[in-house]
């Protein structure tokens, strides 16, 4: 590569990879909020009191960016609630109470694939969304008017937020299944070349997607730096192709699909049982967490259940974190059911639950020096406590994918991330009413 | 119950350990090698100075922050970095209340009155530097090691401008010569540059490209007399000023390209002064007229975002 970007190098605390994914006992009830994803919200096709099964289908997708929401465990329909989500959007929720028997729809069956539009369906239909957080209904991303477009299939096993591992786990335990949507992707979407990106502190995994790429020739396995925040997408392109996507553009722009290893083994899955995405494995880690560990848990599962699930509290829990510490998003209670793309849980004591009292910036230039995109934070957050909308238009926060490098480097402990948003909101205001203007 | 207990925060939810605090703290022990090194040569009355210094800027601070009911800053150790750092720019002989007020003056004028830590536009401990070169002309005669009465006398630079002959090349690295507190033993400077720069509280591109250029300049106005050119960058506050006071992160740039221009300007303006100005030295004029242009050198150097247009 002729530079890498820049980052932060993080504390790793992945003691959890080495320890497999146990599947949890069924919860009493489960809590299926409509908007699993990036997009619109489901609509609820069941009504209280219906019985379901596992993998039936109680929520429709609506529209093109969206997708379909599946029971997690067999029993009764108790009731249509509203959820508000953390981005503060409410949305209809379908609380189920198990029957304890995780009894299969027996309408299902694997998927017959044997063109093109076939595996997108499928896709589609498996209620497969990015995993590793980001929550983009899959299917679309292969959604092209030209099938050729897609020169590079980038996975996505970077994983590089401390305390997760259920990607390393889902690269380690389940490559069968990464193998299978491999082939049909190469098979029937005409993918040329997949570009597997793992950050090199993952030696196992490495050696497993090594074997994966034995028996492919169109598979390479790219071990990256261990630098924060390697998995994020424009970096991992740039670090697995050298391309650069511009501003405002996708990664289609220059011929990659990005997506993450556990998305892909969710895929395969549903390929070779029909079981749509009703389960997944997540990594509970934290302080304040009794027995750290890889679970796999229905969707929809009560976070608080989840951590009973390993043992309980070791200390009074101060934050309870959803993702990873670097991006991940604190939660108010414990009710909060785990969603598609939850892929850990964590929970710390409340000494590690503070965070820093900013004091006056310094100027040192670190949070520019660490940003990934060479951003200016300082300046940005200048900017913006100015209402300089001509100066922020220079210093572009909208590229800013809220790694969180600039905060975690920070030694006046200054916000940046949050600066960094509200400077792409006022951006964005000044941008709406210039063009409300126009008109 | 314990769930109403739960902090709410937006992401990162971890930090890394290096706070203000800690760097301030850094830079104060990797000026001790050259305040142990000034006391060792100028003796109690150097010790003196140092106390004085950092006692008046420590002072200086709180009371500022108490009299104007600001949030009380001395715990960031900045007020102690600018005492300490001022006073290895005095000569031991100075007279005590000078120091006060030459202490003073740089937390209250240059750093309070901009609105505290971070806000100032130039850098303290050189602003003041200069301030009591104007004012009471300190440094012209600066004192000599180890004389029962601290002697004063030419330094090396006013000798090495007059054409005489200047004090052997390893006197001039280990300190044994006229100059102030801190500056004449580039040894123990150069184990505190060191330190910073394992510490990551500085990087190489400005030290090296300031001490850099002096050393070029000087080596070609000497023509070619490599011992000459040595003695010039030994001599005077280049190897403190480079390493210690141009670094400051408020007044220099922040990208490595503007640090590479903040020290070739500033080692230019040095050259310049000290061959033909009529002081002496050079390198407090240097830092000083680039920390005004640390601004423009801060947009001119700001880095194109990734896949972005550029700024």
């Amino acid at each position: 590569m002729a530079f890498s970007l820049h980052g932060v190098h993080l504390p790793h605390r992945k003691a959890t990879a080495r320890m497999a994914a146990v599947r949890v006992a069924a919860p009493k009830s489960v809590l299926l909020p409509t908007m699993m994803h990036i997009g619109r919200p489901a609509v609820p096709v069941v009504k209280a009191g219906d019985h379901v099964d596992v993998g039936t289908l109680v929520a429709e997708q609506d529209g093109l960016i969206s997708s379909p929401v599946y029971a997690s465990v067999s029993g009764t329909v108790k009731k249509i609630t509203e959820i508000v989500l953390s981005g503060g959007a409410a949305v209809p929720a379908i609380l189920i109470e198990s029957d304890g028997a995780m009894t299969p729809d027996p309408a299902l069956c694997p998927p017959v694939v044997g063109s093109r539009a076939d595996l997108i369906e499928a896709i589609r239909k498996s209620g497969v969304v990015g995993l590793g957080g980001a929550g983009f209904p899959t299917y679309v991303k292969f959604l092209t008017e030209d099938p050729g477009r897609i020169r590079e299939l980038i996975v996505n096993g970077a994983e590089c937020e401390p305390y997760i591992t259920s990607d390393t786990r889902a690269m380690l335990d389940e490559s069968a299944d990464m193998a299978l949507a491999f082939r049909a992707l190469e098979e029937h979407l005409g993918i040329p070349r997949i570009l597997i990106g793992i950050e090199n502190n993952k030696k196992e995994a490495i050696a497993q997607m090594r074997r994966l790429a034995e028996q492919d020739p169109r598979i390479t396995v790219r071990p990256l730096r261990t630098l924060y925040p390697q998995g994020g997408e424009k970096v991992l392109i740039y670090h697995t192709t050298g391309k650069v996507v511009p501003a405002g553009k996708l990664p289609i722009d220059v011929g990659c699909v990005v997506s993450n290893c556990s998305t892909l083994a969710a895929i395969g899955r549903y390929l070779r049982t029909g079981m749509p995405l009703v389960e997944r494995c997540i990594t509970v880690d934290g302080s304040a967490v009794r027995e750290p560990g890889n679970v796999i848990v229905p969707i929809g599962m009560a976070a608080g259940d989840v951590f009973e699930a390993c043992g309980g509290f070791s200390a009074a829990p101060g934050k309870v974190l959803y993702g990873g510490p670097m991006m991940g998003v604190s939660v108010p209670d414990l009710a909060a059911p785990v969603l598609k793309n939850t892929n850990a849980l964590l929970a710390f004591s409340e000494k590690d639950a503070a965070i820093p009292a900013p004091t006056a910036c310094i100027s040192c230039g670190a949070c520019q020096n660490h940003c990934p995109f060479h951003l200016r934070p300082a300046a940005i957050a200048r900017a913006y406590r100015n209402g300089d909308v001509k100066k922020l238009e220079k210093l572009q926060p909208e590229l800013c994918m809220e790694c969180g490098c600039c905060a975690y480097i920070c030694p006046a402990g200054r916000p940046l991330v949050q600066t960094n948003k509200l400077a792409k909101a006022v951006l964005r205001d000044a941008r709406a009413k210039e063009k409300e203007a126009a008109q | 119950m314990m769930e109403a207990q739960l902090h709410l925060s937006a992401s990162p939810h971890i930090h890394s350990s290096t706070t203000t605090r800690s760097i301030m703290r850094d830079v104060v022990f990797s000026l001790l090698p050259a305040a142990a090194a000034g006391i060792l040569w100028f003796g109690a009355r150097a010790a003196a100075v140092i106390v004085t210094c950092i006692a008046a800027a420590v002072l200086a601070e709180a009371g500022f922050n108490l009299i104007l009911r600001k949030k009380q800053t001395v715990g960031d150790w900045s007020a102690a970095v600018t005492g300490l750092l001022l006073a290895l720019n005095l000569p031991a002989n100075i007279p005590l209340w000078q120091a006060v007020l030459g202490a003073v003056f740089a937390i209250v004028v240059v750093k309070g009155l901009f609105g505290g830590i971070g806000c100032n536009l130039v850098n303290p401990a050189i602003t003041a530097r200069v301030f009591m070169l104007v004012a009471f002309g300190t440094m012209t005669q600066a004192a000599f090691p180890r004389s029962a009465d601290v002697a004063t006398g030419a330094t090396p630079l006013a000798e090495l401008a007059a054409g005489e002959e200047a004090p052997a090349l390893l006197d001039l690295f280990i300190g044994n010569h006229g100059g102030a507190i801190g500056e004449t033993c580039v040894l123990a400077l150069v184990i505190g540059g060191v330190y910073l720069l394992a510490r990551r509280v500085i990087t190489w591109h400005l030290p090296v490209a300031f001490i850099g250029t002096v050393f070029l300049l000087s080596w070609v106005l000497s023509d070619f007399d490599l011992s000459l050119a040595l003695a010039w960058i030994f001599s005077g506050g280049l190897f403190i000023g480079a390493i210690f006071m141009a670094t400051d992160y408020v007044t220099s740039p922040a990208t490595p390209w503007g640090k590479i221009l903040f020290g070739v300007g500033a080692g230019l303006i040095t050259v310049l002064i000290r061959f033909w100005g009529n002081y002496p030295e050079g390198v407090s004029f240097g830092i000083l007229l680039m920390n005004i242009l640390n601004p423009y050198i801060e947009a001119w150097t700001a880095p194109r975002p990734f896949g972005g247009k550029r700024a």
